[in-house]
């Protein structure tokens, strides 16, 4: 009897710890295994969607817009992800379909060089004017030109009549 | 001199403006243009079971039309579709695009079949090989399988008679 039932325990605890340990070998380890990536992966599928345009509603990224074809477009790096592609890859493929445009940051070429330093020309431009013209105005304030007499009587009425106005 | 100065910033801005009122930012160039169509094999629209596939229009001059019964514009697109499928200048085949296929086959059967025959993409996936983002969008593909004029929104007799017709008849003269 006693046999029996440390039989029994024994066949309990072996066939109860190979269930589990069974279950870990494939369905919860696959389980971990995804848990601990999916976060890595919808991240990378994150970032790669705030950098690509959204064909549909143009001033938004993929990662902000709700357009099926946004929708699309996520799934579509979420499987390219799945399938081992790098972010540039990725990012090539969608260029390959949609052209620069999906690039939210336009890259830098010769096509685009106006609109990546055009401000910044504009505004070096500006300045370069302004301190020319402070120059000049400072120049021609400095040089001391006595007045005409006819300046000096027109200044002289003018301030007479203040004086009386005050008066 | 510098008096004028304003005046020429701002007649210079106001013609960048002037411009920018008249182009259409939907419009914006397609990569695949001189480049060969991406393939496809798709169930047609009609015959769920037959698959369709690029290489089917091999040596043919054709158009691909991206439409879609859910789609506003292909109801003004459609009528000028049916109408230039009677001349038989050129093979259009239909993409029913992210559509359930009952509303395709009966937009068809409403509407008119201009198409030689419709495949059926219906997760939209050889929609975005093709970079297609505002249906109806159209192709015009040559004998060798190679895009050579995209069209996004609607076809109208003017781009068939002034676009498409003059490159179809190039396409067939030279390949």
């Amino acid at each position: 009897m006693r046999n029996l039932i440390l039989l029994a325990l024994i066949a309990i605890t072996t066939f109860g710890n190979l269930g589990p340990v069974g279950a870990l070998g494939t369905g919860s380890a696959r389980a971990a295994e995804s848990l601990a990536t999916e976060p890595e992966l919808e991240k990378r599928v994150t970032t790669l969607s705030q950098d690509l345009r959204c064909l549909v509603c143009q001033n938004q990224t993929i990662a902000d817009s709700h357009a099926p074809l946004a929708i699309d477009l996520k799934n579509q790096i979420r499987e390219k992800i799945a399938q081992g592609m790098s972010n540039d890859q990725i990012i090539d493929y969608m260029v390959q379909r949609y052209g620069d445009f999906v690039l939210y940051r336009p890259p830098v070429k010769a096509a685009t060089l106006g609109l990546w330093f055009g401000p910044a020309a504009i505004l070096l431009l500006g300045l370069i004017m302004l301190f020319r013209y402070l120059a000049r105005r400072r120049r021609e304030q400095h040089a001391d030109v006595p007045l005409s007499d006819a300046e000096r009587k027109r200044a002289q009425a003018l301030l007479g009549m203040v004086d009386k106005e005050s008066k | 001199m510098n008096r004028y100065l304003p005046l020429g910033i701002f007649l210079v801005i106001a013609a960048f403006l002037g411009v920018g009122l008249f182009l259409d930012p939907r419009e914006v160039p397609s990569p695949l243009i001189n480049k060969p169509a991406p393939a496809f094999s798709l169930p047609q629209l009609h015959q769920p079971a037959q698959t369709f596939s690029r290489e089917d229009m091999k040596g043919k001059v054709w158009l691909l039309n991206v439409w879609a019964s859910w789609c506003v514009a292909c109801r003004d697109e459609h009528p000028v579709l049916v109408e230039f499928a009677r001349t038989g200048a050129v093979p259009i085949v239909g993409l029913n695009y992210k559509d359930e296929r009952r509303d395709g086959l009966r937009w068809l059967s409403q509407f008119g079949d201009p198409y030689q025959l419709s495949v059926y993409d219906y997760d939209g996936r050889i929609g975005i090989d093709y970079g297609v983002y505002g249906v109806p969008e159209t192709f015009l593909i040559d004998k060798n399988g190679i895009i050579r004029y995209k069209r996004i929104g609607v076809v109208t007799p003017e781009i068939l008679r002034d676009k498409i017709l003059p490159l179809v008849r190039e396409l067939n003269g030279n390949a």
